[in-house]
């Protein structure tokens, strides 16, 4: 059995938990088994994950579990699979996921792999691909344990629907006392956050300063992308430090990333390099990021930018 | 307070990276290798402030051969006390995290700090393992920390924002960028380290479960298409029916 964790902050599924059941469905068929999909805390409409593949959907709706704890989660997670007799575990390669990965993994004893970003393979041996080396390199892992977890790249796959909503059952899982006590959660509304943007309009020195932002966040506006920046606007304070995409900031993985003014330093690319499409403008022809883009425009991008943003708006009016 | 900072030796980050024996190990040839970036300039010297602030000791860990010593020496100049390192070829996540535990067990320290991830194999995963091996608290993705006595109230990533959360000592917490800032070894540093202690140990027995089969090198980027700056309305018409993006 494959067990799958949804995630439902405030209640809610975002767009990864339909991934992940979708991935777990289709690592069911692989290994010739079912998915079963695991809610923790309060969900809304936990039966809709069968829509993605899951044979049914369990729940643990312990109030305890709305704040986020590793230690507590793993636990109940673990325990859940037990109790369903899963051996395989899905979850998102989100902020909570990763820590749960190890967690779970080392729980388990399990052999793990980190931001899967394919299917399960299982000719002889159970392999599993992912990127290294900060998306430079691709390398298959084998996982010869009889436990498996794997933490699911987001975007990597999308939603499919194969079916309809399933009965929800509730699951009698002990839940630990969480040691962690969260003060304060600070979350930026109204934009979806970059890790899970499917849109990113990017700037960086080109852009002369924080003052001339409007033409960016107008583009995003009509494109509705979230807005991110280059290392040294962030280091500067031109913009947040959320907005910072690259080696040592935020890695994104979106279906079209706009970068305006960035020259694409190695370790901007090791932030951007799994986007499915780049566009890169910028003045200098030899900028390095154009070699790591699919469309690029050579000119000024206080011109350009506003004429991509009449045109997409010219765009979304006929379409 | 008795801190641990165990660290990774990693491929610089412009490093050209490269497999041999058919794909199936990465080439060292020419690879230029560092301290793992979030394990050096943000967990390192966290853990050394507080040091600095409260008293203690900071002691250096990593798992791997002999050639990691020039790492482990620069963490000694860096300011770390003294050094362990555990004598085995590190292949995967769960193995090296079980030497870390079984180390720490023995020792009982605080505080466990790691890098957020390494930037070779992105995983993500060790500091979870140690602190579920060593039944603590994990606090992944730190950005800042305030230590009071034995609680440390910690602000780490979270999608889009941060939360701020309180946990009591002993826990395992992975550095983000922002946790400290990086600190470069003076001369005084370097001397100092070849004198500080480097005890190696050998390895608790342990099975790799989860192995690297092969690699693969992505496919390569076909060239940027150009696009007439005077005519975005092409841009938007190929975004939408060629790359079917928008």
């Amino acid at each position: 059995m494959v067990l799958v964790y949804a995630e439902s902050p405030k209640g809610k599924f975002k767009k990864s938990a339909f991934e992940a059941v979708t991935y777990g469905h289709k690592t069911a068929q692989v290994l010739g088994t079912q998915c079963v999909a695991l809610t923790l805390g309060d969900t809304e409409n936990a039966g809709q994950l069968g829509k993605y593949g899951a044979a049914k959907v369990v729940s643990v709706g312990d109030a305890a579990l709305n704040n986020f704890d590793s230690q507590v989660h793993a636990a109940v997670i673990a325990d859940a699979a037990k109790a369903v007799g899963a051996s395989v575990i899905v979850v998102s390669h989100s902020s909570s996921g990763k820590a749960l990965l190890g967690r779970l993994a080392a729980r388990m004893d399990a052999g793990s792999v980190s931001a899967a970003k394919a299917v399960p393979t299982n000719d002889g041996a159970f392999k599993v691909k992912t990127n290294v080396f900060s998306g430079k390199a691709i390398a298959e892992y084998q996982i010869n344990s009889a436990n498996k977890v794997l933490s699911l790249m987001g975007n990597a796959i999308q939603p499919e629907e194969v079916g309809g909503d399933v009965a929800v059952e509730a699951i009698s899982v002990a839940v630990p006392a969480s040691r962690v006590t969260i003060k304060e959660v600070k979350t930026v509304e109204g934009t979806v956050p970059l890790p899970e943007a499917e849109l990113v309009v990017s700037a960086g020195r080109g852009m002369k300063g924080p003052e001339n932002w409007g033409i960016i966040e107008d583009l995003a506006a009509t494109l509705g992308a979230t807005t991110a920046c280059s290392r040294p606007v962030a280091d500067t304070g031109w913009r947040p430090h959320h907005e910072h995409v690259g080696q040592t900031g935020v890695a994104v993985r979106p279906n079209l990333y706009i970068a305006a003014g960035i020259s694409g330093a190695i370790q901007h690319l090791a932030g951007v390099n799994s986007s499915k499409v780049i566009v890169v403008i910028n003045k200098d022809p030899e900028a390095p990021f154009f070699k790591a883009a699919d469309y690029g425009v050579v000119g000024d991008l206080f011109d350009v930018v506003p004429a991509l943003n009449e045109a997409l708006k010219a765009y979304k009016a006929t379409s | 307070m008795k801190l641990l900072v165990c660290v990774s030796k990693t491929p610089e980050t412009t490093a050209k990276i490269s497999f041999s024996g058919d794909n199936t190990q990465f080439n060292e040839a020419g690879v230029q290798f560092i301290m793992n970036p979030y394990d050096e300039w943000y967990a390192l010297v966290r853990a050394l402030e507080l040091k600095e602030k409260a008293g203690g000791s900071v002691t250096i860990l990593n798992v791997g051969p002999a050639a990691n010593d020039t790492v482990i020496r620069k963490g000694l100049a860096i300011g770390a006390d003294n050094a362990v390192r555990i004598d085995a070829e590190p292949k995967s996540s769960l193995f090296v995290a079980k030497q870390i535990a079984a180390h720490a067990k023995e020792e009982g320290y605080d505080m466990v700090f790691l890098g957020k991830e390494t930037i070779d194999y992105n995983g993500s995963e060790v500091g979870g393992m140690v602190a579920e091996l060593l039944g603590q608290p994990y606090i992944s993705f730190a950005t800042a920390m305030e230590v009071n006595g034995s609680t440390a109230t910690v602000t780490r990533e979270i999608e889009g924002g941060v939360e701020v959360a309180e946990v009591d000592t002993p826990f395992v917490i992975s550095a983000s960028k922002g946790l400290a800032e990086q600190r470069i070894p003076n001369m005084r540093g370097i001397m100092m380290a070849k004198r500080k202690p480097l005890k190696v140990v050998a390895a608790t027995d342990a099975t790799d479960l989860a192995v690297v089969a092969s690699y693969e090198l992505p496919p390569a980027k076909s060239a940027v298409k150009l696009i007439d700056p005077e005519n975005m309305t092409e841009l938007v018409r190929l975004l939408s029916e060629e790359a079917k993006v928008i």
